[in-house]
């Protein structure tokens, strides 16, 4: 544990910036941008994980595990929505989510 | 004094965040990001999980905003400012947020975590048997696992942005 | 005996109307015509033995003639007591309306042979002669009230049907619809009626109500009075109106001229021998309870109903030009003899004298006006045209139509040794012995009928002779032996014992029987003033029309304005037009018109496009923005979470 920081705080932390992420997958309009946000939210499930296995369960590693694994499979995650993406600008010369709304009533 | 260093590193990670989620130039957001990616790392390093301080770096910061910035460049979007969102959409969305937000934090400060001290210290041995550890506590099949699906990411990413070949005309 | 043969009569017809009409492409229409012939022979043939059997062979049982089922069977079964039979009833009425229908049916069907011939519906025209005999057949041999009403509604349909044969001129559709829609209208009331007398009467079955023993029990089971009178008279008033309609008495009669846009044989067969005088016959076999309830009010109901239809028509037919409308209104006056003798009748023995009349009227009558309309539709056959102006002289061209019709108008005009004499004479004598007035209104009736029809006849046959385009001819065989035919029923019907044979109370009335001694028992008293008056009627006509004059001329003058409504049939259809365009449409069709465009229709309407407008509303849902369904989706995660922790 860090020293004089409670868990509260680094929980706070981690949920505020859950909710910037959040806000900033709902705002944007730039497909990057929103790939962008969702990293964040990634992200601070990993230090989620780390912080509670490092508060509460500091014998075992499990936490720091499981966070390599995010990371992992968020890099995977993210070459293959970028590589989408790049697919979507051939077809339609833009990376505005617009151009994806064609599955509607 | 770890508790300053903390409040520093923490306002540097959120002003950062909400930078890059509401920065009109595509390529600052992406440093901004950037910018919050490491000081995530550096509370790793304050939580002494060295190991994983290094793999968010070199992930991260190393590989996934590199990826990010020749997105970017592929679709040619370096110049040029990014669209705002209207201002309800910004309303509503900043509400949506700061409604979760205050459930979340009410939930986590109502319940009572029971902290228990370190007793011992980690390095990056007792990471490499555990992660490739066949016995109990061993995490070996997630790791071959998650070997498969960055090979999957590989291949399908390749495909995807391969594109249509161009016939040659003889 | 073993009468379920009967079954037969009913099924060669139905049998035949769907082999026609299904098969009507296919079948050549000479082919038809022999299958209609054939058909109706067979269904003759069976009447006849039928008759024959009943009346001569059957023993009677205390000097009363015997009722039979041929057929019996239970059809639907609503409740205990409503219940729908269907049958056959052999009774004296049933199997002469038998005999009458099938032999009027089997010379039209012959007749139509050679007067529908190279029309393109040929076939199509034996079919519905094929329905119309087994739906008057049916109507004839009911059992119950229900059963006649179907075969009532049959034959309405049939009517319909056949009127409107000719459907591509808008006349004749719109006579159909007329006919139709009047009868309709009069079944309602016969509906009304029925399921009054159902229900107060206790039963349905004509052999239940009928029975004399069983009068009492339904009066104290229905004393309900109304305006003072029970509920059984009421409803034997609303049948009559059923009747009424069906047998165009006045006020339901404006059906019937109209009716004759439809071809000749079926004006022959419908309008005058067989379906209209169904109402006859409904009275005649619900008589026992008209006669009993309440003193037979209903009885003086159906007498001056039919007296004032009578006389009203015969003064009508004074007037008309076109000799198929002429014959229309002596149809209906005719018919209102035989109402207005039921209704001067009574129920025992020789009291019920006018029911032996008015049914022996009939039988008389159909072969009479049968012919009368085959004779005109041979004349019209031959100088394509229906109007008295067009015709005369045509006793050269067509010497067998001649001799038919004569004989044919003698009859009806009550000549001595015809056929009509001896019935119009006995309906004479029962109306002066029950009720002077009547009595008066059918002498002067007697004498008008004699007056028209030879002013018909002697207009066509007698006159100037008329320059024809091309030379009348006589018609083919096919047309006149049904002629002949019924020319010689006309006089020999006349000499059956009707009187042994067909009474209210099914035993003979004694006094008048055995053949040839018909003459022997008329009383020659009441007899001889009606001679006198048929022949003065008939030297008024000879004086008038035989050889053109101008006294008619100056006598319509003379009546003037009188004259002018009697043309125009006393205005009575300009009166229905007026209240039923002005006051039921205006007042009360339109307002329902309304309610059922605007609000039910707009009800249903309305819920339809409510929820096409409320679809609209929430199909918004289905955006195709990913954001907004992650917006969704972490709200209703944050809306659950409250839920789940707070309120739960």
């Amino acid at each position: 544990m860090i020293e004089n920081v409670s868990i509260y705080e680094l929980l706070t932390l981690t949920t505020i910036l859950f909710f910037i992420g959040l806000y900033g997958f709902l705002t944007r309009k730039n497909l990057i941008t929103m790939l962008m946000a969702i990293e964040l939210l990634l992200n601070t499930s990993v230090i989620n994980f780390v912080v509670i296995n490092k508060y509460l369960y500091p014998d075992v590693l499990q936490g720091v595990y499981f966070s390599i694994f995010i990371i992992a499979v968020a890099a995977a995650e993210t070459a293959l929505a970028i590589s989408i993406i790049i697919n979507l600008y051939r077809l339609r010369t833009s990376v505005d989510i617009t151009e994806t709304e064609t599955m509607k009533y | 004094m770890e508790q300053v260093i903390f409040y520093i590193f923490a306002i540097i990670i959120v002003v950062m965040a909400i930078a890059s989620v509401t920065s009109r130039k595509i390529l600052r957001a992406v440093i901004y990001l950037l910018m919050s990616l490491l000081g995530i790392a550096a509370l790793y390093f304050m939580m002494q999980y060295n190991f994983l301080g290094a793999v968010q770096m070199a992930v991260y910061a190393g590989g996934i905003i590199i990826l990010f910035i020749f997105a970017v460049l592929l679709v040619h979007q370096i110049e040029g400012k990014l669209e705002e969102p209207s201002t309800g959409r910004k309303i509503g969305m900043a509400a949506l947020s700061l409604f979760g937000l205050g459930i979340t934090l009410v939930t986590i400060y109502s319940h009572k975590f029971t902290v228990v001290e370190a007793s011992k210290d980690f390095d990056v041995k007792d990471i490499g048997r555990g992660l490739l550890g066949t016995g109990e506590g061993g995490f070996i099949l997630p790791f071959e696992v998650i070997s498969i699906i960055l090979l999957a990411a590989m291949i399908g990413s390749i495909i995807i942005a391969k594109g249509q070949k161009k016939e040659v005309k003889k | 005996m073993d009468f379920s043969y009967t079954i037969f009569i009913l099924i060669i017809p139905i049998a035949m109307f769907l082999l026609l009409g299904f098969f009507y492409n296919k079948i050549k229409p000479a082919i038809s015509g022999w299958i209609g012939v054939a058909g109706l022979t067979a269904v003759a043939g069976m009447s006849y033995y039928t008759a024959y059997q009943y009346f001569f062979n059957i023993p009677k049982v205390d000097g009363k003639f015997q009722t039979f089922f041929g057929f019996k069977m239970n059809w639907m079964n609503f409740t205990d007591t409503l219940r729908i039979d269907m049958g056959i009833l052999l009774d004296p009425i049933s199997i002469m309306m038998m005999v009458v229908v099938s032999t009027i049916s089997l010379m039209v069907h012959i007749y139509s042979r050679g007067y529908m011939h190279g029309d393109r519906g040929y076939t199509k025209f034996f079919a519905f002669l094929a329905l119309f005999t087994f739906s008057m057949m049916g109507l004839v041999v009911a059992t119950n009230l229900f059963q006649i009403y179907i075969f009532w509604e049959l034959v309405g349909v049939s009517s319909f049907l056949l009127i409107g044969y000719y459907y591509e001129k808008p006349s004749a559709v719109a006579a159909a619809k007329k006919a139709f829609i009047v009868t309709r209208f009069a079944d309602l009331g016969f509906l009304i009626g029925i399921l009054l007398m159902g229900y107060y009467g206790g039963s349905y079955d004509f052999m239940e109500l009928n029975n004399p023993e069983g009068f009492n029990t339904i009066l104290e089971n229905a004393p309900q009075k109304f305006m003072g009178i029970s509920v059984i008279t009421t409803a034997l008033v609303l049948m009559f109106m059923g009747g009424a309609g069906k047998s165009a008495m006045f006020p339901l009669h404006i059906w019937l001229p109209d009716a004759m846009e439809g071809p000749t044989p079926v004006s022959a067969l419908i309008h005058a021998a067989t379906m209209v005088v169904a109402g006859v016959y409904l009275v005649a076999r619900m008589f026992p309870m008209f006669h009993f309830f309440d003193d037979g009010f209903a009885l003086h109901v159906v007498a001056w109903v039919g007296a004032i239809s009578s006389l009203f028509a015969a003064i009508i037919a004074l007037t008309q030009t076109d000799i198929k409308r002429v014959l229309a209104f002596s149809t209906m006056s005719q018919i209102g003899y035989m109402m207005l003798a039921l209704g001067v009748s009574k129920y025992d023995g020789h009291e019920g004298l006018g029911y032996m009349a008015s049914m022996w009227h009939l039988f008389t009558h159909a072969m009479f006006k049968a012919l009368l309309f085959l004779a005109a539709g041979s004349v019209i056959h031959a100088v394509h045209s229906n109007y008295l102006k067009d015709m005369g002289g045509l006793r050269k061209y067509m010497p067998i139509t001649n001799i038919t019709f004569l004989i044919a108008a003698l009859s009806i005009s009550g000549f001595p040794l015809t056929a009509g004499f001896f019935s119009k004479d006995e309906i004479l004598v029962a109306a002066f012995e029950h009720n002077k007035p009547i009595y008066f209104i059918t002498l002067f009736i007697a004498g008008l009928t004699a007056f028209y029809m030879f002013r018909l006849y002697f207009g066509i046959f007698w006159g100037k002779k008329k320059d024809y385009e091309h030379a009348p001819h006589e018609s083919p065989w096919s047309m006149t032996i049904p002629l002949m035919f019924l020319a010689f029923m006309s006089i020999a019907s006349g000499y059956l014992p009707f009187s042994e044979w067909v009474t209210a109370d099914h035993e003979a009335i004694h006094g008048h029987i055995g053949l040839f001694s018909n003459l022997g028992v008329i009383h020659w008293d009441m007899a001889a003033i009606a001679i006198v008056t048929g022949l003065l009627g008939i030297a008024i006509a000879w004086f008038f029309y035989k050889k053109p004059t101008d006294y008619p001329a100056k006598i319509s003058a003379a009546f003037g304005r009188f004259y002018k409504w009697t043309y125009n049939k006393f205005y009575i259809d300009e009166v229905y037009m007026f209240i039923t365009h002005k006051i039921i449409f205006k007042r009360i069709s339109t307002p329902f018109a309304w309610f059922d465009k605007k609000v039910v229709d707009g009800t249903m309407e309305g819920i339809g496009n409510r929820t096409v407008d409320f679809s609209k509303l929430i199909k918004g849902v289905q955006s195709g923005k990913v954001q907004d369904y992650a917006f969704a989706f972490v709200g209703g995660v944050f809306v659950l979470v409250l839920i789940v922790l707070y309120m739960l």
